[in-house]
């Protein structure tokens, strides 16, 4: 009760005329650059933190929720309509969407992506009124060998992408786990496959790689097999909107992104692309008709555009308890708090409760109004397939490259997307799929530090991935998934033999 | 029409701003500088960031500055940014870059062929003592808990921290050395980011952590880290937590904060910098800045600040060479 009457406080402040402009500006602004490949929400937030000397903090972070909101409902449009990511917690999102834009079913795809955010992106914030500070705690169990235990479980998962050769799509996990290597090694200071390069100290941006494997292959793909006339996507055929059996096949996979989304949020290592992937893997198993995924699945748009948008909202679950951030974005706004003079941490909601409550209310707000946002603007985007190709993808390029260059003013990040886009554009030619990469490239940093971190806390000892409880259970959940399809299948031939 | 809505989203969210923007209008009485170019070799929105835009804030309000221009190029501990500031602001006597602490010890892990050494020492400006701290489930109560049991065996201590080289990991293997251990046999567990190093020493994953002191301060407050040693010269204020020195541990470590010049300006260039940056320091805007940050004055200027440079710099190429990373 006490939580409703805080709640109510907050709505108050939220629904001021002034604070409900703030929150239309920033979701306004988030589906702008979310829609732009290569330009994220944390980079627009930080850009945006001189406005902290000029309004007050409450309308300041209703604007930074709003575009952080935006960017996860923007990303998904040009993934569907055009196979370019703007985001790289929507690279998911572009397997089966861009295939149901293919055939022209572009309406339902967008419609399922939006409404899916909104649904999980409700039901995500009312998790975070309610029981943030139980998740979170939750949360702080999981040290580094539960990580490496949970990435074992993703890389199993990741069989769901590789696509019809298990072998190429292995040689393209490779590929990226290379990718994630380079740059200065966390655990020892010494700079790995960096070539002398200052720049790639740092390691090279997944954002960067996303890009240039889907936008500017995507244009590269186009432009040399323009003649052909291959690949024509169809503008539009029947309805915009879901159809029964679309809404029967989305609801599920809504709420299961959703459960999935919000507690990855929560965890450090979590980001929004893994809770994507989870999604995907899990509609796919669980799919009624599996054989239509890789061939336009609307399961596999809207679990996985859930999820991104229920792991959203569990990101602010830590950074509002205690004062954690656990995603880049969450990192910038936790420095724009400093510019007010208040020090995030676990007394944030006794000592800002008003800022905080209204900070909360303003997503509720946040998420209605764009999904009121989005919805018509369905018809809109999809009138983008009708430009012409030449100019449509060429705007792209152009864009693409305005964003890789301003995630840090690189000329050497500009290099690595035009390399990786030839890349990308070879691939395609030879039917390699391109998904396994950037998951190798997230995963396995992820995999390798969690790993060193659990080994260099038990002293050497490798028993502890399984001497842990929770370790092991990820690790016996990862095994099951590998061994239990083959042994059903050779219990269930026995069973016809006998 | 993307563009067009770009812009037209910005105009908003600068129309919105600056219905707030009712400042006074700086006097020009004092004005020292024209404009100023301000490097930053980091990201928006890090540490040095907000020193750049504070110096802007403090500058700006008090009529010394006319107008600022700011450029970012973060990446490698400033070791990116540094080479680009160095090659294309030669002799250009308006423009400062931000460093400090993590730029000294990137140049030295990188083996970076341009480093601190190669802009003009301005000024320092703040500093932030470290702090140790263990879970509240810990066994150590104290520090000299922590220090036997790092004394008798150090890999039996787990300590998460920063990035491996990084000022966290230094101050560490400063400890180490003190207590007659040799630094690398340190069980440094390094995180990357303030978020994942504190959820880990929340959740008790790791025996204690170290880091600056702000980056700790609120989970300290709540209780939900104990702070065992803080790594400063002197006391923090308004803490009751005891310094090293005074555990008779002779170790001290900060990471501090300042601004360089470009290279090639003379003598006269430079004191005028110094001049500026000693007038913003005495202006109660920066006064009511640090307050507000709650960063620590550690303002020293000119030829005192080179020699403190100096100084720093050998004795961060000890430690890292001890800790085997140079």
């Amino acid at each position: 009760m006490e939580t409703l009457a805080l709640l109510a406080g907050g709505f108050a402040t939220a629904l001021s005329a002034q604070n409900l402009l703030f929150a239309f500006a920033g979701c306004f602004l988030g589906t702008a650059v979310g829609v732009l490949p290569g330009i994220g929400p944390a980079l627009t937030v930080a850009l945006l933190l001189p406005i902290t000397f000029k309004v007050p903090a409450a309308s300041a972070f209703i604007l930074f929720a709003g575009v952080y909101y935006g960017a996860m409902y923007g990303g998904s449009t040009t993934s569907i309509l055009l196979n370019t990511p703007g985001e790289s917690a929507t690279i998911i999102t572009a397997l089966e969407g861009f295939q149901m834009a293919k055939q022209g079913r572009a309406g339902p795809a967008l419609a399922t992506a939006a409404i899916g955010s909104f649904v999980a992106g409700t039901i995500a914030t009312v998790a975070l009124t309610f029981f943030a500070p139980i998740v979170v705690e939750l949360a702080l169990k999981l040290g580094p060998a539960e990580y490496f235990s949970l990435m074992v479980i993703a890389f199993v998962a990741v069989s769901a992408v590789l696509g019809s050769s298990a072998v190429r799509g292995l040689t393209m996990l490779f590929l990226g786990l290379v990718f994630g290597i380079v740059g200065v090694d966390l655990q020892t200071g010494q700079p790995r496959f960096t070539f002398g390069l200052i720049e790639l100290l740092d390691g090279i941006e997944v954002t960067i790689v996303a890009v240039g494997l889907f936008a500017v292959a995507e244009t590269l793909h186009l432009a040399s097999r323009h003649r052909y006339g291959e690949d024509q996507l169809l503008p539009l055929s029947g309805s915009l909107w879901l159809t029964r059996e679309d809404f029967s096949r989305s609801w599920k996979a809504w709420l299961r992104g959703a459960l999935i989304g919000f507690p990855f949020g929560a965890i450090p290592a979590g980001g929004a692309e893994l809770p994507t992937f989870f999604s995907y893997y899990i509609e796919r198993k669980l799919a009624g008709r599996p054989e239509e995924f890789g061939r336009g699945a609307i399961e596999g748009v809207a679990g996985p555009e859930a999820a991104n948008n229920a792991s959203a909202a569990g990101v602010l679950m830590p950074m509002l308890t205690l004062g954690l951030p656990t995603s880049v974005t969450a990192a910038i706004m936790l420095s724009a708090f400093q510019s007010y003079g208040i020090q995030p941490g676990p007394l944030l909601f006794q000592t800002q409760g008003d800022l905080v409550w209204s900070m909360i209310a303003s997503l509720y707000i946040g998420n209605a109004m764009l999904l009121v946002l989005n919805l018509p603007l369905i018809g809109l985007w999809v009138r983008v397939l009708r430009i012409p190709r030449p100019q449509l993808y060429g705007g792209i390029l152009v864009f693409a490259t305005i964003g890789a260059y301003g995630v840090a003013n690189s000329v050497i990040d500009l290099a690595v997307m035009y390399a990786v886009g030839l890349m990308g554009m070879l691939m395609k030619r030879y039917d390699f799929p391109v998904a396994p990469v950037v998951l190798g490239m997230i995963l396995g940093p992820l995999a390798e530090q969690s790993f060193r971190q659990a080994m260099t806390i038990s002293q050497g000892d490798v028993t502890t991935f399984v001497t842990r409880p929770i370790s092991a259970t990820f690790l016996a959940l990862a095994a099951a998934l590998v061994l239990a399809p083959p042994v059903l299948r050779a219990y269930a031939v026995s069973r016809a033999r006998a | 029409m993307t563009i067009r809505r770009r812009t037209f989203f910005v105009a908003t969210v600068a129309a919105l701003a600056s219905t707030q923007a009712l400042a006074p209008r700086p006097t020009r009485a004092q004005q020292r500088f024209e404009s100023i170019f301000m490097f930053i070799p980091a990201g928006p929105g890090g540490g040095w960031d907000s020193t750049g835009r504070a110096i802007e804030q403090a500058a700006r309000a008090a009529g010394l500055v006319g107008s600022f221009q700011f450029e970012n190029v973060g990446g490698a501990g400033g070791m990116v940014g540094l080479p680009r500031f160095v090659n294309q602001r030669r002799g250009q006597a308006n423009a400062l870059i931000v460093g400090g602490s993590v730029m000294v010890g990137a140049g030295i892990t990188n083996k970076s062929p341009i480093t601190i050494r190669d802009v003009v020492p301005i000024a320092r400006l703040t500093e932030e003592a470290g702090v140790v701290v263990v879970p509240p489930n810990s066994p150590h109560r104290d520090w000299a808990s922590l220090a036997a049991a790092l004394r008798a065996n150090p890999g039996s201590v787990s300590v998460g921290g920063g990035s491996a080289g990084g000022t966290d990991h230094i101050a560490l293997g400063l400890i180490l050395k003190a207590l007659g251990r040799n630094p690398r046999e340190a069980s440094y567990v390094a995180f990357a980011g303030g978020g994942p190093a504190q959820a880990a020493i929340l959740g008790g994953q790791v025996g204690a952590g170290i880091s600056g002191y702000s980056e700790f301060a609120e989970q300290i407050k709540a209780g939900r880290m104990r702070a065992l040693a803080t790594t400063g010269a002197e006391r923090i204020p308004g803490t009751d937590i005891p310094t090293l020195k005074e555990l008779g541990l002779n170790v001290t470590a900060a990471n501090w904060r300042g601004v360089f010049a470009a290279p090639g300006i003379t003598p006269a260039q430079r004191q005028a910098l110094i001049d500026l940056v000693t007038a913003v320091h005495a202006t109660p805007q920066w006064k009511e800045i640090l307050a507000q940050r709650a960063w620590t004055d550690a303002f020293l200027a000119g030829d005192a600040f080179a020699a403190f440079l100096s100084e720093d710099i050998a004795k961060t190429e000890t430690v890292l060479k001890d800790l085997g990373l140079a």
